[in-house]
């Protein structure tokens, strides 16, 4: 198991301290870069690196570099995704809060690599502490010259504004956030154009890059695209639910979701058994025991309909009513809709309401037919992912436990036996 | 809509907010939060004031304003205790976190008692999960929040 590269340092205090970061050679990557590599080099760099994006999609970040146009004379934007929202999502708040120069010096070298002299960090607005340390670490790292004009005497001028969300999951969707950090209500563009390095932030060429994205860059610049692949390449899993050791676990990319839940998570309670989990966030298909040797990596994990996405596992024991934990995603997701695709806002008050009435003890054999046929329908027709986020998991639940669905319509009550109060709560 | 409500500092801070964008309108969130922050929610005299700083329509305003949920547009408590109610925090017991804090404060979730003194909310992942259950306090997280440990919460805002 190779050290930890991203998390190294994270649970030490006053990491938000320039002096401190630099103190462990931090942005001697990003002087590095500015004095001695050009923005092609780096450009390829992070594409050898093989580094894909760490915000859900999953796009390769070199890539996204590569078609950004970088005209001269144009304005450009980078604007960083810290608006970590997605269900069981915790990688980008525990980097921020726990090492927040490294997104900042990522920021540096990656407004360097596009040719980029104004970025914005769009945090989260219920990210109240990351918010005040992320402050704080800009503040020192502007004092001591590493934002600003004449960055360590290169020339190269940035200026980084933070930009505090307001309550939105919506605007985690990146033409949503331009919105947002335009003024406006968080509702998605329509699409053409496809991507913001072409159209993004007013209009202009924008890198969308996610926080824990850019906390790889200075890695890659200080080992090298090979240094850094032989770390795994390194990947955050963001693991929770019914683990004794939930937490942030840098590993290598691929490693399986047995060896992160039962190795590194610590495993279940004493006497529960494994029933389910979410290996992406509340937006991938549940997955079942029969598939814990899968390697928790992009192309395994699409194989089996379901995905890596955010790299969030949400681990569910015995005591866990799945029809339970999936009215409470769609719920979710209800609630989220900006409302402006029909089959989003409709579809998932229609699948909240069929939930409500099975898990109310009124739900008709009929209805299964129905939710899977509503999920479908919400598949591929509307402006961003956000209701195509709903079928996976509902669409698996209704495959992998079709039972405990048909249990609560012919019984009209639950048969999960509830975990004991005292250890930490009861679902179901 | 008449009368300005929001003090010198407040409007200070909304102008330095607006240079610091390409846009000012790009401002308008953070001016949104600074608002807010000092007259305890959006009223519509509030609005106005911003509208004006930023050159902006009162109903461009108010829209931006309904659209996130942590602008209010009517009165809330002082206070604000979000419990997270999603997956991670759902499975450890977050339900009955809830249960107790709307017992306690004589509210159901989404109100402020009586006083004015307390906004109970039950709100989406809060990204923190490795922490359930997770309540917001104001800016102050607690983590592995059990029923007995919200009393204690409860007790410290006062």
């Amino acid at each position: 198991m190779p050290e930890p590269l991203l998390m190294k340092y994270v649970g030490r205090p006053g990491r938000d301290a320039v002096d401190e970061y630099v103190r462990t050679g931090g942005y001697e990557a990003a002087a590095r870069a500015l004095k001695e590599l050009t923005p092609d080099d780096l450009v390829a760099m992070v594409e050898a690196s093989g580094l894909r994006g760490r915000g859900g999609a999953g796009f390769p970040t070199g890539r996204k570099w590569r078609l950004t146009p970088k005209r001269e004379g144009d304005v450009r934007y980078l604007v960083v995704n810290a608006d970590e929202g997605e269900p069981g999502t915790f990688k980008d708040r525990t980097l921020i809060e726990g090492d927040p120069h490294q997104i900042l010096e990522g920021v540096l070298i990656a407004s360097y690599a596009n040719r980029v002299h104004r970025a914005f960090i769009y945090v989260r607005g219920e990210m109240f502490l990351g918010y005040e340390r992320l402050r704080r670490a800009l503040e020192g790292a502007y004092a001591r010259g590493f934002f600003g004009r004449n960055i360590l005497g290169t020339g190269f001028d940035l200026d980084v504004t933070l930009h505090r969300g307001a309550g939105s999951y919506e605007c985690g969707e990146e033409t949503a956030l331009l919105e947002s950090l335009e003024g406006r209500r968080g509702e998605p563009r329509v699409k053409p154009p496809y991507y913001p390095a072409v159209k993004g932030l007013y209009g202009r060429p924008t890198v969308l890059n996610n926080a824990e994205t850019l906390a790889h860059i200075p890695h890659i610049v200080r080992l090298g695209a090979d240094g850094y692949k032989a770390y795994g390449p390194p990947i955050l899993y963001s693991v929770s639910g019914h683990v004794t050791r939930p937490g942030v676990k840098e590993l290598p990319i691929g490693t399986s979701l047995r060896e992160i839940i039962f190795e590194h998570a610590g495993g279940l309670r004493p006497g529960r058994t494994f029933k389910a989990v979410f290996p992406g966030g509340s937006s991938a298909a549940i997955l079942t025991a029969e598939h814990l040797d899968t390697p928790a990596d992009f192309d395994s994990l699409a194989k089996l309909g379901s995905m890596l996405g955010s790299s969030a596992i949400i681990v569910m024991d015995d005591t866990t009513c799945i029809p339970a934990v999936i009215r409470r995603t769609v719920e979710f997701y209800r609630d989220e809709s900006c409302g402006k695709c029909t089959p989003c806002r409709e579809g998932t008050i229609w699948l909240s309401q069929i939930l409500d009435r099975i898990l109310d003890g009124h739900g008709r054999m009929t209805d299964l037919e129905l939710m899977d046929g509503i999920a479908q329908q919400m598949t591929g027709l509307c402006l961003c992912a956000l209701g195509e986020s709903v079928p996976p998991a509902l669409r698996a639940s209704l495959t992998y436990f079709r039972d405990e669905y048909l249990h609560h319509i012919r019984a009209g009550s639950c048969d999960v036996v509830r975990a004991p109060v005292a250890a930490g709560g009861a679902s179901g | 809509m008449s009368g300005r409500v929001l003090s010198d500092a407040t409007l200070g801070e909304i102008a330095r907010l607006r240079d610091a964008y390409p846009q000012a309108q790009s401002a308008l969130l953070p001016a949104l939060h600074a608002a807010q922050d000092q007259v305890g929610y959006l009223s519509p005299e509030a609005i106005a004031d911003v509208a004006q700083a930023l050159g902006l329509a009162e109903t461009e305003v108010t829209s931006v304003a309904s659209y996130y949920s942590m602008f209010f547009l009517t009165p809330v408590g002082r206070h604000k205790i979000r419990v997270c109610t999603n997956l991670s925090c759902y499975l450890n017991g977050a339900e009955e976190v809830l249960r107790r804090l709307c017992e306690r404060l004589g509210v159901s979730p989404g109100e402020t008692t009586a006083d004015g003194r307390v906004l109970l909310e039950a709100v989406e992942c809060l990204g923190a999960c490795e922490e359930a259950p997770v309540v917001l306090a104001d800016a102050t997280r607690h983590a592995r929040v059990t029923a007995a440990g919200a009393d204690d919460l409860l007790r410290e805002l006062r």
